[in-house]
C-alpha cells in the first residue's frame, strides 16, 4: 500500500485542504464549494463506471436530492447544512434503490441512454409542475450549522466550503477503501466479463445495483450542496447537459486518483469562469479547446500529472467500455 | 377521419427531416461506434450554409428554384469537406480510446462549433424563406398545407432509399456493412478501415447538414439551434436501434406521429411522449426495435 | 498531489494578484464606477433580447461617458465618474449565473451589477446579492414572483413585470372592439409561457366573460417547427389566437403559419413581438395586434430623450432599438439618477451601496419609454406605461409600421402595491386608474 493512500494520510489531507480555505480569497470559496460538490457526484460516476456502466442521467438523483432538501427546508424549516446533506443523500439513495435493480441488466450505451431518458422524463415533470415553480424553480433560505447561523458572507461561504470539502473528502476516502475491497474488485470483474462473474456464483446485477446505489447517494448529497451554494433550484438540475458535465469531470480526472476528481472539477470551474469574464463571446470555444487538450495530452486524466501509471489499463477505473470496443486498430 | 389524416400527415412531415438527421447519426455510430453529440451542430451548420446560399442567389435576382438547387449543392460540398477534415484532423487521434472519451470529444466539438457558427454568422436571425414558396399551397382535409413541407416526405424517402441501396447493393456499401458487423475480421481481410471511417463520418455530417438545409427555409437560424436536434435524433436512433437504417426510419415515424398525436389530442403530454416511448422501448427491447443479434463474449 | 495542488494554488494567487492589480491602476476609485452587466450573448435569447440589450447599454454608457445625453442626464458618467462596464454572458443556466454574480462582486469588485433577462436567473441571483449586501438592478425579466414571494433590500427591478403585458393587451382588444367569443393559445412550456397564458386567460375572462378557451397548446421552448400546432390552431378556427412566443420561436411560428392561412382565420395577438418586426419585414401579416412590454421602439412617444436613443442607436447599430435596448437604457439611467441623488446628499463622494440603495428606493425618473416609477414592493419594483398597436407593412420604407397605437397609464395595467398580480386580475382589477 502506498503511503499516500493510507486513510490517516488522506484524512490529514482533507483537514489541510479545509483549513487552507481560511487563506483563500472569498470568491474562490464558493467556486471550490461547487467544485467539491461536482467532484462528489463525479466520484459516484467513477464508482459506477468500475462495473462498466456510465450513467448519463445522474442529474436525476442530483435533482432528486436538491428538490427533496429544498421542499423539506421550506416546509419544516430544516436549515442545518449537515442534516440537509443527509436528507439529499437519502432522497438520491431511495430513488437509486428503486431504479438500480430495474436497469442493472442493461449495459454499455443502452445503460447510458436509459438513465438519460429517465432523467429527461423527470425534467419534463418538473417543468410541468407549477407548484414547484415550473422552469423558473424556487429559492430556499441560507443554511445554518449546528444551530449557528452565519450572517457574515465570508463566514457563511467558509462554512459551506468546509462542510462540502469534508463530506467529499470522506466520500473519497470511503471510495478508495471500497475500490480495494473484495466487492470493489468484483465490480471490476463485472466490467471485464459479467458472465464469468455469474459462473463464480456472484450476482452481477446485484453488484451493479449496489454501485448504482452508491452513485445515487453521492449524487443526492451533491444536489444538496449545489442547492445550499446557490439557494435556488430549477429543473436544469435534471437536464442532460448537467449530467453530461459530471461525466466530463469524471473522464477529465482520469482513473488514478480520487483527489484528481476534485482537482479536475476545480480546473473546469476556473477555466469556465475566467473565459466567461475575458472572452464572453467565445467562452464555449475556449472550454471545448481546453477539454480536447486535456483528453489529447493527458490521456489518463489530470491525475496522471502526479501519479505515474504503474497499473495496466485493464484494471483502470474509468475505462468502462473498452471491453465493448474490443481490439480497435 | 379527417382528423386522423391530419395527425398522420403532420407526423410524416415531422418525421421526414428527423429521419435524415437520425440516419446520419446511426451511420456514424454503426461504423465508428461514436455517439456523435456534435451531430446537431452539423445540422445547424447545414441550415446556415443553406441560408447564405439562398440569400446570395436571391440577391442576384435569380428564381427560388435556383436557390433551392444552389443550397443543396453548397451544403453537399461544404459539409463533406468539413466531415473529412474533422475525421482526418481530429477524431483520428482518439481512435482506440473508450466510447465515453470519444463521446466527450464530440461534445467538445459541439461547444467549439457553437461559437464558430456564431463568429461566422453572428447572433442575428437569418432567413432563407424563398424556397418555402416554391411548391405553392395545397388544401387537404380542410386545412392548408405548404407544398414544400409535403415535398420533404418523398425527398427523405428517396434519401433513405439511396442510403439503403448504397449499403446493400454496392461494393463500397458491402465493405461498410462488413466493418459495421465485424471490424477485426474486415481488417484481416484487407479492408482499409481508416478510409471507411472517413467516408462514413463525412456521410454522417452530410446527412445532418442536408436535413438542416432542407428545414432552413421554414425556420429562423439563430444560436441554440443545435442542442434540441441532438436529443431528438438520439431518441429516434435509440428507439429504432443504433446502427440500423430501417430502425431510423421507423423511429422517426414513431416520434413524428407521437408528437402529432399528442399535440392534437392531449397537448400537455407532448414533452414526455418521446422520452416515454424511448424508455419503454429500452425496457422491453433494449437494443432498439431493429435488433441485430450479436454474439455474447464468454 | 502535492505538486499539482501547489501549481493550482499558484495559478489562483496569480490570477487574484492580476485582478487586484487591474483594479489598482486607476489612481483613485472615485474616478470610475465599475458596472457589471449580465446579458445573453449566446443561446436562443441572444438575438432578440441579449444583444440589443448589450448594444443599448454600450450606447448609453458611451454617451454618458462623453456627457452627450440630453437633459436631465447631461452630467458625465455617473455624477462625474466614468462608467467602466464588465460584460458577461447570461447563457449557461442559473447555477452558473449564481457563481458568476459572486465572482463579479467578490473577484472583480464591481460596484453594482445590472442585467438579467431570464426570469429563472433573476429568481436565482436576487437572494445572493441580498446576502452579499451588494446592489443588484434587474433590467428585464418578467416574472412577478421575484418581489411577490420575497422581500429584498438590495435588489431592484427597473421595468414592469409581465402582468401589464397581458392586462394591457386585453384592455387594448376591448378598446378596439375585437370580437373574442372563442380563444386559442400557443405558449412555450416554461415559466414565461405558462405565466403569460394564465394572466391573459384570467384578464380575458374579466373583460370578455363569455369567452371560450379552445385549443391550448404549450410546445417546448425552442421547438422551432410548429407544423402540427398550426394544424390544430387552424382546425380550431377561434376568433383570437394568443401567443407569448418570442424570438426565433415566434419568427418560425409566423413564417410557418401565414402560408397556412392562420392569420386569415383568426385575429393574431402577441404579447411581446416588437423585436421580430425588423427581421421579419413583409413576412409579418398586416393587422396583427402586438405589444412591446412598454412604450418602446416604434410605439414610443416623442421626447428629446427618445429621439436621442432612437436616432443614436439606429446610427450606431444599423437597426432601430427594440424593447431590450430600451430596458437596458432605462435601468442605466435609473441607476445614474440614484447615484447622483446619493451624491447630492453625501457631499459629492462616491456613494456607498447603502446610500445608493436608499436613493433608488421609490425613485422616479424619465426614460425614453416614459416615466419609470419604483412604486411596488416598497419602492423596489417599477411600473411604467405601455402601448399596443396593429401592424401595417410600409413598402416605401421597407419596414413594418405600427398603427392604431394606444397608450395605457402605468396604474391602469399594473396591480397596486401589496396585491399579488394574479389575485388582482382575478378580483376584477380593482383600483386600476385608466384615463
Amino acid at each position: 500500500m502506498k503511503m499516500s493512500q493510507h486513510p490517516l494520510v488522506m484524512i490529514g489531507l482533507v483537514a489541510a485542504v479545509t483549513l487552507a480555505g481560511r487563506a483563500l480569497p472569498t470568491w474562490t470559496l464558493s467556486l471550490a464549494t461547487i467544485a467539491a460538490s461536482n467532484a462528489l457526484i463525479a466520484l459516484g460516476i467513477v464508482v459506477l463506471a468500475r462495473t462498466g456502466n456510465v450513467s448519463f442521467g445522474q442529474g436525476l438523483f442530483f435533482a432528486a436530492g436538491g428538490y427533496g432538501v429544498a421542499l423539506i427546508a421550506n416546509a419544516w424549516g430544516l436549515t442545518d447544512a449537515v442534516a440537509q446533506v443527509i436528507v439529499g443523500a437519502a432522497c438520491g439513495g431511495l430513488l437509486g434503490l428503486v431504479i438500480g435493480p430495474l436497469i442493472a441488466r442493461y449495459s454499455g450505451i443502452f445503460f447510458g441512454m436509459l438513465t438519460l431518458a429517465l432523467s429527461m422524463v423527470f425534467y419534463g415533470a418538473l417543468v410541468k409542475s407549477t407548484a414547484l415553480g415550473g422552469s423558473d424553480g424556487f429559492n430556499v433560505g441560507r443554511p445554518s450549522l449546528f444551530g449557528m447561523s452565519f450572517t457574515d458572507p465570508r463566514e457563511a461561504d467558509f462554512m459551506l466550503y468546509a462542510v462540502s470539502v469534508i463530506v467529499t473528502g470522506f466520500a473519497g476516502i470511503a471510495a478508495t477503501i471500497l475500490f480495494r475491497s473484495e466487492f470493489g474488485l468484483a465490480s471490476l470483474a463485472v466490467r471485464e466479463n459479467n458472465l464469468r462473474v455469474e459462473y463464480l456464483g456472484l450476482s452481477a446485477n446485484r453488484i451493479i445495483s449496489i454501485n448504482f446505489l452508491i452513485a445515487a447517494i453521492f449524487a443526492g448529497a451533491s444536489g444538496a450542496f449545489a442547492l445550499m451554494a446557490q439557494r435556488h433550484i430549477d429543473p436544469q438540475f435534471a437536464y442532460w447537459t448537467t449530467s453530461g458535465e459530471f461525466v466530463f469531470v469524471a473522464v477529465l480526472a482520469g482513473n488514478q486518483s480520487v483527489a484528481a476528481v476534485f482537482v479536475a472539477s476545480m480546473a473546469l470551474e476556473l477555466v469556465r469562469s475566467f473565459s466567461n469574464l475575458y472572452l464572453p463571446n467565445t467562452w464555449q470555444l475556449v472550454l471545448g479547446v481546453f477539454l480536447l487538450g486535456v483528453i489529447l495530452f493527458l490521456p489518463h486524466g489530470i491525475g496522471s500529472l502526479w501519479i505515474r501509471d504503474r497499473r495496466k489499463r485493464r484494471i483502470s477505473a474509468t475505462a468502462p467500455l473498452t471491453a465493448e470496443r474490443g481490439a480497435a486498430p | 377521419m379527417n382528423f386522423f389524416l391530419t395527425i398522420i400527415l403532420d407526423g410524416l412531415i415531422q418525421a421526414s427531416w428527423l429521419f435524415i438527421v437520425a440516419l446520419g447519426l446511426t451511420l456514424v455510430f454503426g461504423v465508428l461506434k461514436i455517439l456523435n453529440i456534435a451531430h446537431g451542430s452539423f445540422y445547424a451548420l447545414g441550415a446556415y450554409i443553406a441560408a447564405t446560399a439562398v440569400t446570395m442567389v436571391a440577391a442576384r435576382g435569380l428564381p427560388p428554384s435556383v436557390g433551392f438547387v444552389a443550397m443543396l449543392l453548397s451544403v453537399t460540398l461544404i459539409a463533406s469537406a468539413v466531415g473529412l477534415l474533422l475525421e482526418r484532423g481530429l477524431l483520428k487521434m482518439f481512435y482506440g480510446r473508450d466510447e465515453v472519451v470519444l463521446l466527450l470529444v464530440t461534445y467538445a466539438v459541439f461547444l467549439i462549433l457553437e461559437d464558430v457558427t456564431k463568429l461566422i454568422w453572428g447572433v442575428n436571425p437569418i432567413y432563407a424563406t424563398q424556397p418555402y414558396e416554391l411548391f405553392g399551397n395545397l388544401e387537404f382535409a380542410g386545412l392548408y398545407y405548404v407544398g414544400y413541407d409535403l415535398v420533404l416526405i418523398p425527398i427523405s424517402a428517396m434519401v433513405g432509399f439511396a442510403i439503403w441501396f448504397g449499403l446493400n447493393r454496392t461494393v463500397i456499401g458491402k465493405i461498410v456493412l462488413a466493418v459495421i458487423h465485424n471490424e477485426e475480421m474486415s481488417v484481416s481481410m484487407g479492408v482499409r478501415v481508416n478510409r471507411v471511417y472517413a467516408i462514413a463520418f463525412a456521410f454522417g455530417v452530410l446527412l445532418a447538414a442536408l436535413a438542416g438545409a432542407l428545414t432552413a427555409p421554414k425556420i429562423s437560424m439563430q444560436p441554440g439551434l443545435s442542442s434540441d436536434v441532438i436529443i431528438l435524433s438520439f431518441a429516434i436512433v435509440v428507439i429504432g436501434g443504433l446502427g440500423s437504417v430501417e430502425g431510423a426510419a421507423v423511429g422517426a415515424i414513431l416520434v413524428g406521429l407521437a408528437r402529432a398525436a399528442s399535440v392534437h389530442l392531449m397537448p400537455q403530454a407532448e414533452l414526455f411522449m418521446i422520452y416515454l416511448i424511448m424508455a419503454a422501448v429500452l425496457m422491453f427491447r433494449p437494443e432498439g426495435l431493429f435488433k441485430r443479434e450479436t454474439a455474447r463474449r464468454i | 498531489m502535492d505538486r499539482l495542488w501547489r501549481t493550482n494554488r499558484a495559478v489562483l494567487f496569480a490570477s487574484v494578484a492580476a485582478t487586484s492589480l487591474g483594479l489598482a491602476v486607476p489612481a483613485s476609485a472615485q474616478e470610475t464606477f465599475k458596472l457589471g452587466i449580465v446579458t445573453f450573448l449566446s443561446g436562443p435569447a441572444a438575438d432578440s433580447f441579449g444583444v440589443p440589450a448589450r448594444n443599448g447599454a454600450q450606447f448609453v454608457i458611451d454617451q454618458l461617458n462623453k456627457g452627450s445625453v440630453p437633459s436631465p442626464y447631461e452630467k458625465v458618467g455617473f455624477g462625474g465618474m466614468k462608467i467602466e462596464p464588465v460584460i458577461i454572458d447570461e447563457n449557461g443556466g442559473a447555477t452558473k449565473q449564481v457563481q458568476e454574480l459572486r465572482n463579479l462582486y467578490q473577484r472583480d469588485n464591481v460596484d453594482v451589477v445590472l442585467g438579467y433577462i431570464s426570469s429563472g436567473d433573476c429568481l436565482a441571483v436576487a437572494p445572493i446579492a441580498e446576502e452579499l449586501k451588494k446592489m443588484l438592478v434587474l433590467m428585464d425579466c418578467g416574472t412577478p414572483r421575484i418581489f411577490e414571494e420575497a422581500k429584498y433590500n438590495y435588489v431592484f427591478r427597473t421595468a414592469a413585470h409581465a402582468t401589464m403585458d397581458n392586462v394591457g393587451l386585453v384592455r387594448y382588444m376591448k378598446a378596439k372592439n375585437i370580437k373574442m367569443e372563442s380563444l386559442s393559445a400557443i405558449n412555450q412550456d416554461y415559466a414565461w409561457g405558462q405565466d403569460s397564458r394564465a394572466d391573459f386567460v384570467a384578464a380575458a375572462q374579466q373583460l370578455y366573460p363569455n369567452v371560450k378557451v379552445q385549443t391550448d397548446l404549450l410546445p417546448k421552448y425552442g421547438a422551432g417547427q410548429y407544423g402540427t400546432e398550426i394544424s390544430a390552431l387552424v382546425g380550431a378556427g377561434s376568433d383570437v389566437v394568443y401567443s407569448s412566443l418570442w424570438g426565433g420561436d415566434l419568427q418560425a411560428f409566423i413564417l410557418q403559419s401565414v402560408p397556412r392561412g392562420l392569420s386569415k382565420r383568426s385575429q393574431l395577438v402577441f404579447s411581446a413581438a416588437d423585436h421580430v418586426l425588423p427581421p421579419l419585414g413583409d413576412k409579418m401579416p398586416d393587422g396583427t395586434i402586438l405589444g412591446a412590454r412598454g412604450a418602446y421602439g416604434l410605439m414610443s412617444q416623442k421626447s428629446p430623450l427618445n429621439d436621442w436613443l432612437f436616432k443614436g442607436y439606429e446610427a450606431a447599430n444599423g437597426v432601430y432599438p427594440v424593447q431590450a435596448a430600451y430596458r437596458s437604457t432605462q435601468s442605466i439611467l435609473g441607476l445614474k439618477a440614484a447615484v447622483e441623488k446619493a451624491m447630492s446628499k453625501n457631499g459629492g463622494k462616491k456613494p456607498s451601496t447603502d446610500e445608493m440603495v436608499a436613493a433608488m428606493t421609490g425613485l422616479e425618473w424619465p426614460s425614453p419609454g416614459g416615466l419609470i416609477q419604483m412604486k411596488l414592493a416598497d419602492g423596489h419594483q417599477a411600473i411604467q406605461p405601455i402601448a399596443f398597436s396593429r401592424t401595417k407593412y410600409n413598402p416605401d420604407l421597407k419596414r413594418v409600421d405600427l398603427v392604431d397605437i394606444e397608450y395605457f397609464a402605468a396604474e391602469c395595467v399594473n396591480p397596486p402595491p401589496g396585491v399579488k398580480s394574479i389575485d388582482w386580475i382575478k378580483g376584477g382589477m380593482q383600483g386600476a386608474k385608466c384615463n
